[in-house]
C-alpha cells in the first residue's frame, strides 16, 4: 500500500520545517545578543535540505528530506558605537549578530506554510486511507 | 455476470494502486518544496494504467542493484516536470500546482473507491438474493 510511505515522506518535511522555525526562533531571539568582538557575535543559523532517495534505481517514487546541515551565516558582525556599553571594546564598540530581522520573518512565514502544506497531505492521505479500509460495508 | 471477482472489479482496482501510487510521487514533490536541487516528479497516469492493466507480475528484486524488465506492475517509469519558471535554487516544485494536481488525485482516488464500493454492494446484493 503506497499511501502509508506519504506518512513517511509528510513526516520527514514536518520535522525539517520544525528544525528550520526553529532555526528561524533561535535567530530571532538572539537578534539582539551583543558581544565584545566580532569573533563572539551570535552567527545566524540556516539549515540545508537535502531529498533522501531511497534507491539508486530511481524507480522508487517517495523521496523524503533531511536535514542535511546548519550552517552559520559569514555575513560580518554590526558595529556599533557605544563607548558607554559595559562590553565595549577599546575602541568603543560593540558588536550585534548579523542576523537580518526581516529576512528571518519571511523564512518563518514560508517554514509555517509548508508545515502546514504537510498537514494537508498527511490529513487527506489519511482521509484517503479510512474510507479505502471502510470499502465494502 | 462473470463469476472472475477480479474481472467483476474491472479497472478501478487498478486505477486505486496507481493514484496511491501518484500521491506517493506528489506528497514527495511536497515535501521537498524547500529542498535545493530536488527536481519534481510525476508519473504518466495513462501510460501507468495500461502497465498495471497488462498484468505483468514484477520479479522480485533481493538486491538495491536488481533491475526491473520495462513495463511491470507498478514501475512505470518517474518523469521531471516541466518548470513553469525558474528558480535560482535548482528546485522546480511549483507547490500550488503540486497542491492542485495532489487534489485531483485525491478526488480521482474517490471516485475509483466509489465505483469499487458500488461494485461489491452489486456482488453482495447478487450473492444475497434479497
Amino acid at each position: 500500500m503506497s499511501l502509508f510511505k506519504v506518512f513517511d515522506v509528510a513526516g520527514s518535511a514536518m520535522s525539517a520545517q520544525s528544525v528550520r522555525l526553529n532555526t528561524t526562533a533561535s535567530n530571532l531571539a538572539n537578534a539582539e545578543s551583543v558581544s565584545g568582538s566580532p569573533e563572539e557575535a551570535y552567527r545566524a543559523r540556516h539549515p540545508v535540505f537535502a531529498a533522501v532517495m531511497n534507491s539508486l534505481r530511481g524507480t522508487e517514487s517517495a523521496a523524503s528530506v533531511r536535514v542535511a546541515g546548519i550552517v552559520e551565516s559569514q555575513a560580518p558582525a554590526q558595529a556599533r558605537y557605544a563607548p558607554d556599553h559595559p562590553m565595549a571594546d577599546a575602541n568603543g564598540y560593540i558588536y550585534l549578530p548579523n542576523v537580518n530581522v526581516v529576512e528571518e520573518m519571511a523564512n518563518m512565514i514560508s517554514a509555517s506554510r509548508s508545515y502546514q502544506n504537510s498537514v494537508e497531505v498527511m490529513n487527506t492521505s489519511k482521509q484517503l486511507m479510512l474510507r479505502t479500509l471502510m470499502l465494502g460495508q | 455476470m462473470p463469476i472472475n471477482i477480479d474481472s467483476a472489479l474491472g479497472i478501478h482496482a487498478k486505477a486505486l494502486a496507481v493514484h496511491g501510487r501518484r500521491a506517493e510521487v506528489l506528497a514527495s514533490n511536497l515535501a521537498n518544496a524547500d529542498t535545493p536541487n530536488y527536481k519534481a516528479r510525476d508519473i504518466d497516469f495513462k501510460a501507468a494504467l495500461q502497465q498495471a492493466q497488462s498484468g505483468h507480475v514484477p520479479l522480485k528484486a533481493t538486491h538495491a542493484g536488481h533491475i526491473q524488465p520495462a513495463g511491470t506492475g507498478l514501475s512505470s517509469p518517474l518523469l521531471y516536470r516541466v518548470p513553469q519558471q525558474p528558480s535560482l535554487d535548482g528546485n522546480t516544485v511549483d507547490t500550488h500546482v503540486e497542491q492542485a494536481e495532489f487534489a485531483r488525485n485525491a478526488v480521482n482516488y474517490q471516485a475509483s473507491l466509489t465505483f469499487l464500493g458500488g461494485k461489491l454492494k452489486t456482488l453482495l446484493s447478487a450473492i444475497r438474493g434479497e
